[in-house]
């Protein structure tokens, strides 16, 4: 059994929080309590019937104003894998929260309403997906019962996504026309749409190739704590325990620490009580290395062989996360892996509107804005451009003044 | 272990929760491991272990005493702490009614259960804790759903569920202005089944009373509690004796049995794939209101 987490993007009006109900109620992964508080609820549809929704939304100021404004996690397994759901808003004024929840997904499920067919959040939420380079993507044609299940309805709505995939660049979309209300393709085959001849949401969502090619990626593994025992029996013992964030590591291996460009070899990675021969792509060990050399937290140990960028001066993709607009003047932290170091946005070479693609040039970059910029820091970081991968890709800034997160970035190039 | 290049979903909880405990070793100058004696916390005390050694814990153990334990549990811990060799501190809820700090409660239902919070704060305080691990899981409860790994309180102890930082990617932000603190859940993705599997995968010894045994029992609000001096009875309350477990492990006054037989750790993992009820659904202090958990997180509760 493996874990696949996924991020549901749509909005209330959409039938988000029904799917994920509906998800959760068919493949039985609500308890007798639970249930029993949710029968015992005054919201109900239209039709009398429980509101799953209500299995989604867990904060008081939610439930009053009936919208999902923070992401929640959701968890729930079947035989074949435990799934982690990150259910994320999906207003615009939202948009932080829907980049945080996407940031460690493995797949995306974009909801459509079938009776909109692509609008401009459809646009949006693919883009952030995009973005964020979220692998997998499921576009669920919702409230297909609303259309009394029409299959040209749906084709055309296949065919304009289609468009919109290749525009944002999104490969790997799967298409599936559902009901959450009414549970049609979702858990159990829908018997009400015959020219569909897919799998249900769960059946593919459990059965989705999610397998990282591991000797495909480059190992990279950021250094977090240096194991030092400094007891009479193993006075000379050094360990850097980190987690692989991408790639492979084998005993023998040639490594360069990074951004000293120290190079040693692997000499013993240790898991607690076993002695593996190699650490791949998850996984969180301890690795010695044959040299005495300088090492610690905020260093990156990298194949010597295949190196990643080393820059002062990098060009990325910023979401802006914080009410107080983005200043050029503040030197603000950054914070990637484990290294802290102090960095200024030099430049703002433009913003998006999420909503259309088009480019914007006002320099005011605010709280859910996105763009392309140019950062400066002061201790040089070792990158991979986010596309290629993610894991040493992805950086966040930190305000000083109030210690809050307040950007993600998604590191692309080292610049001259 | 892995195969074909890919992590069991268990390496893979174990991975994830060793790097966030690597991450608080790294970012805090005084960080403590909350410990409870229930299975969620030794969890965390198997993780440490593989996160530190061979080295010592960067981070003392805290318990937060109510004085209303199982014997069971005050048992185990003595043990535990001996075979580890790391530093116990125990905050005594005692002192703090002693103190006048916080007052008794009255009545039949009377619990310490909320006091700790008053005493848990007040040993943060005391040594001056930057960081404080707990073993919460975000599928306890709604609200547990939507907080942060690195979960920011302010001097007050309080979490404001609209002021919680993002959390992007495995970056975890612990920058903290001073008397700020961060609680920090490692096995927030965990949900009580992954907690049993690692246990019988990791052969961690529990406490004896997560096993089924016989003890004299009263029924109080639907709920099967264990009779002792700490629970308020009166003439209405009839002990039974009954075969129970007990699913999580709390202060005595606030911790319900469910029958049961399950005497090893196999038959506690079938009743749990099975079980109808979750695991919070034992817990009194949660019923009072749909609401209940989320008011006791603002005001400093674990």
């Amino acid at each position: 059994m493996d874990i696949l987490k996924f991020i549901t993007a749509g909005s209330v009006d959409d039938g988000k929080s029904t799917l994920i109900g509906r998800l959760l109620y068919d493949s039985e992964a609500i308890l007798a309590d639970q249930l029993e508080a949710l029968h015992a609820s005054n919201r109900k549809n239209d039709d009398g019937t429980i509101d799953l929704a209500i299995l989604t939304d867990g904060l008081k100021a939610e439930r009053e104003q009936g919208i999902t404004i923070d992401v929640a996690y959701k968890y729930f397994n079947t035989d074949k894998r435990k799934f982690i759901i990150a259910d994320a808003p999906g207003h615009i004024q939202y948009t932080r929260n829907m980049v945080t929840g996407a940031s460690n997904a493995g797949l995306a499920i974009i909801l459509i309403d079938a009776r909109k067919g692509v609008i401009e959040q459809t646009i949006r939420h693919s883009f952030l997906v995009s973005l964020l380079g979220i692998p997998q993507v499921v576009v669920c044609v919702n409230k297909m019962d609303m259309l009394n299940y029409d299959e040209q309805a749906y084709n055309k709505i296949v065919s304009d996504y289609e468009a919109l995939a290749k525009k944002v660049e999104l490969n790997n979309v799967k298409f599936i026309p559902v009901s959450a209300l009414k549970g049609d393709n979702i858990v159990h085959q829908s018997t009400n749409m015959s020219w569909y001849d897919g799998e249900s949401l769960l059946t593919y969502l459990e059965n989705v190739d999610i397998k990282v090619d591991v000797k495909a990626s480059h190992a990279r593994l950021p250094v977090q704590w240096v194991v030092r025992p400094q007891t009479d029996e193993l006075h000379d013992y050094r360990g850097y325990a980190g987690r692989v964030a991408s790639g492979r590591f084998r005993v023998n291996d040639k490594v360069t620490v990074l951004p000293s460009g120290f190079t040693s070899t692997i000499s013993k990675i240790e898991q607690f009580d076993k002695e593996p021969a190699e650490a791949i792509t998850g996984m969180s060990v301890t690795i010695h290395l044959a040299d005495d050399i300088d090492v610690s937290r905020g260093d990156l140990l990298v194949s010597s062989a295949e190196q990643p960028h080393v820059a002062q001066l990098i060009e990325a993709d910023l979401c802006w996360m914080d009410t107080r607009p983005l200043d050029t003047t503040h030197t603000y932290l950054v914070q990637h892996n484990s290294k802290v170091t102090r960095c200024r946005i030099n430049e703002v070479l433009h913003k998006v509107n999420i909503n259309t693609l088009e480019k914007q040039y006002d320099e005011d970059f605010k709280l859910n804005d996105i763009g392309r910029i140019v950062i400066k820091t002061a201790d040089a970081l070792a990158f991979d451009p986010y596309q290629l991968n993610k894991a040493n890709g992805g950086a966040i800034i930190i305000d000083s003044r109030t210690n809050v997160t307040v950007g993600a970035l998604m590191l692309r190039s080292a610049v001259d | 272990m892995s195969t074909n290049n890919h992590l069991d979903y268990l390496d893979e909880l174990e991975a994830e929760a060793i790097y966030i405990l690597r991450e608080v070793a790294g970012q805090f100058e005084k960080p403590a491991l909350l410990f409870s004696g229930g299975k969620d916390s030794i969890t965390l005390v198997r993780l440490a272990e593989k996160a530190f050694r061979p080295g010592k814990f960067p981070f003392p153990l805290v318990h937060i005493d109510t004085g209303h334990n199982f014997v069971e549990t005050i048992d185990y811990r003595d043990r535990m702490i001996e075979r580890l060799g790391e530093k116990l501190i125990i905050g005594h809820v005692q002192d703090s009614i002693n103190e006048g700090k916080v007052v008794e409660q009255k009545g039949k239902n009377a619990s310490r259960n909320a006091l700790q919070t008053v005493t848990l704060l007040d040993t943060i305080a005391k040594h001056q804790f930057d960081a404080c691990i707990g073993g919460a899981r975000r599928d306890e409860e709604k609200a547990r759903a939507k907080e942060r790994i690195f979960s920011v309180r302010d001097e007050f102890g309080q979490w404001d569920p609209k002021r919680q930082r993002p959390e992007l990617w495995n970056l975890y932000n612990g920058k903290i202005h001073k008397g700020e603190n961060v609680r920090v859940f490692p096995i927030s993705n965990w949900t009580e089944l992954d907690v049993w599997n690692y246990i019988r995968r990791e052969k961690i010894e529990l406490p004896s009373i997560y096993f089924a045994h016989e003890r004299d029992c009263i029924t109080r609000n639907g709920q099967l509690m264990a009779a002792s001096p700490f629970l308020n009875m009166d003439e209405e309350d009839v002990i039974e004796r009954r075969n129970v477990r007990f699913r999580t492990v709390g202060d005595m006054t606030c911790t319900a049995a469910v029958e049961s037989y399950a005497y090893e750790i196999d038959d506690i993992i079938n009743e749990i794939s099975e079980s109808k009820i979750s695991e919070r659904g034992a817990r009194m202090d949660d019923k009072v209101s749909e609401a209940a958990m989320e008011d006791r997180k603002k005001g400093g509760y674990f």
